[in-house]
């Protein structure tokens, strides 16, 4: 199992907002080190004037009349809402 | 009158099923009922659902025996039991992902999929179970149960979709949806026997699909042959203004195309996709497999696709970076988990994450948001997007020169349970042969080609090109229609 000098492990599970224990730490550190390892592979490709793929077949400019559609009932939009009060999403206080 | 020696009616096939039903000599109701009987008798061992409602399954076949009585039927899956790989909305039915995240969670809304499965008649029965957010190769990352490969429950079935593989594969289901985003239908139908069918990237609605990596994510069908999985691909395929990524094309009869077409064809063989890593007797079968092709008159030829041994590591990094994007949606505000006594907001966000996803969502999550972030983007993510164009571009090529591509669905036959649960890397590693098709956005098949001594089927993999969905299984049944593997059903 390698560990990878760059990835501070603390700083990214910061920016994706999840908060892990000692022990996930330590085994995500290795694990993650290897995969790294691996993706460095595509670094002896040869890229130089190649466009970059974001879809494999990309359909641009789709656009939708500007017409209202029937959305979800409140009722069915809040259903599955962890906690509500009248026809509202509860969540703790964000400003004092 | 059933002839004699013909298989249960939980074996058997859409198209040999509608027959019956068609002629009156069976109801959807009495299937269903079949179908129930045989999940009741087998579901403990194979563990393919996260959930299953007889009763409304039931009430869905009646409402097609109504409309066959009343001269309404709607086609060949009307009243027959289709599973859905549990990421695939169904209104009011549960959508979990297999994840504590969304272990409550009801579907408010039908996708396009279900929709129209629906309006083509089918049942929506169960609920399929598969590795959590459809991340991994086994189905063991599931946080609800491992499902058991039907041929030998102590193996996996494959993954992500391994619950609708399973229950195909066991008689739980006729036919079954899952999705694949970097082999997720295709090595599981291989490693249970059965067909499994990536369509082209754009031919089906991701709208209602639960999203992983928006760029590779597909649904399509399991079959247990390719006529049946040319009717089910067939009732959800077609432009939906719902998706922006759904490409507008012309979607024909493919059930029809398949008697039209008769080769003989261009067959590539990569040579990348034979090396170090490929198991023996899979090599064999796939070899002979080629043979029988040879044999119907079709060219052969070896072919090369320079980038294969990049596309694993590209899709890592694509693939992750998709879904950190995607997932951050799951913040215990709106919909899903949220942890109890949080200090403030963003505590809520760190905690809720942190209970509803498990181990390998949060490696992935991290990963894509490593390659994302600043200072890194340029070397990982971008980079990865440019070999991305060039291994398309490679199948693109190859293409200039054959009709389709012929490779092994997976390196190895189904893999022991725990076997490859602590090594990650070694996981991404079984998907060498399918993680290319999905970066180039083509259509993918397999279909069962052969045993190993062990009793574990083998699959053949077939790689058509964009938008040439009824070609590429056409090309499958030719060799389908010669070999009885689909006669074979494991023993339960």
């Amino acid at each position: 199992m390698s560990q990878v000098p760059d990835l501070d492990l603390d700083q990214v599970a910061r920016l994706a907002r999840i908060a892990l224990t000692p022990e996930e730490k330590a085994r995500f550190s290795a694990q993650l080190g290897d995969v790294i390892a691996y993706i460095a592979l595509l670094k002896e490709v040869d890229v130089s004037g190649v466009e970059p793929t974001a879809h494999a077949f990309p359909v641009s400019n789709v656009w939708a009349e500007d017409v209202a559609q029937p959305g979800l009932p409140v009722e069915a939009a809040l259903r599955n809402a962890p906690a509500r009060r009248d026809n509202l999403i509860a969540v703790p206080k964000v400003v004092e | 009158m059933k002839p004699a020696g013909s298989p249960a009616l939980f074996h058997q096939t859409v198209a040999a099923l509608a027959a019956q039903l068609e002629a009156r000599q069976l109801s959807a109701v009495e299937l269903m009922r079949a179908v129930i009987a045989r999940t009741e008798a087998v579901e403990e061992r194979v563990q393919a659902f996260n959930s299953h409602d007889a009763a409304d399954a039931l009430a869905q076949a009646a409402a097609s025996d109504a409309r066959r009585a009343a001269g309404q039927a709607r086609g060949p899956l009307d009243g027959i039991p289709v599973g859905l790989k549990d990421v695939i909305a169904v209104e009011g039915q549960p959508l979990t992902a297999s994840s504590r995240m969304l272990a409550n969670f009801v579907s408010p809304y039908d996708g396009t999929a279900a929709r129209k499965l629906k309006a083509a008649g089918a049942v929506c029965w169960g609920r399929l179970n598969l590795d959590e957010f459809a991340m991994g190769s086994s189905t063991e990352n599931s946080a609800f149960r491992t499902t058991r490969n039907p041929w030998d429950l102590e193996r996996v079935p494959g993954g992500s979709s391994g619950g609708s593989a399973a229950a195909v594969a066991a008689g739980e289901a006729i036919v079954s949806f899952g999705s694949d985003t970097g082999g997720s239908i295709r090595q599981p139908a291989a490693l249970c026997g059965i067909v499994g069918m990536k369509p082209t990237y754009g031919l089906v609605s991701r709208y209602g699909l639960i999203a992983f990596a928006s760029s590779l994510d597909q649904i399509g069908p399991f079959a247990r042959t390719v006529e049946d999985a040319a009717i089910a691909l067939g009732a959800v395929a077609g432009h939906d203004p719902l998706d922006s990524t759904s490409v507008p094309v012309e979607v024909p009869d493919y059930r029809a195309e398949l008697a039209k077409r008769r080769g003989p064809w261009k067959l590539g063989i990569p040579k990348e996709y034979f090396g170090a890593g490929l198991d023996p007797e899979v090599g064999a079968a796939v070899e002979a497999a080629i043979g029988h092709y040879r044999k119907l008159g079709c060219q052969v030829r070896e072919i090369s696709l320079p980038h294969t041994k990049y596309a694993v590591g590209a899709y890592y990094i694509i693939a992750t970076a998709e879904c950190s994007s995607n997932l951050s949606r799951y913040d215990g505000i709106r919909y899903g988990h949220r942890a109890a006594g949080a200090k403030d907001v963003v505590d809520l966000y760190f905690q809720s994450r942190a209970e509803g996803f498990g181990a390998e969502v949060k490696r992935r999550i991290i990963l894509g948001t490593y390659v994302l972030s600043s200072g890194y983007y340029d070397a990982y993510y971008l980079r990865a997007q440019k070999v991305r164009t060039l291994i398309r571009r490679d199948f693109l090529e190859a293409y200039k020169e054959v009709d389709a591509i012929l490779t092994p669905t997976s390196p190895t036959p189904a893999f022991k349970r725990g076997e490859k649960a602590a090594d990650p890397l070694a996981m991404y590693l079984s998907d060498t042969y399918t993680i290319g098709v999905n970066l180039a956005g083509l259509p993918g098949l397999s279909l069962p080609c052969g045993f190993t001594r062990d009793g574990l089927p083998i699959g053949l993999q077939i790689i058509g090109q964009p938008f040439a969905e009824a070609e590429l299984l056409a090309i499958a049944q030719a060799y389908e229609r010669d070999h009885d593997w689909v006669g074979r059903h494991p023993e339960l």
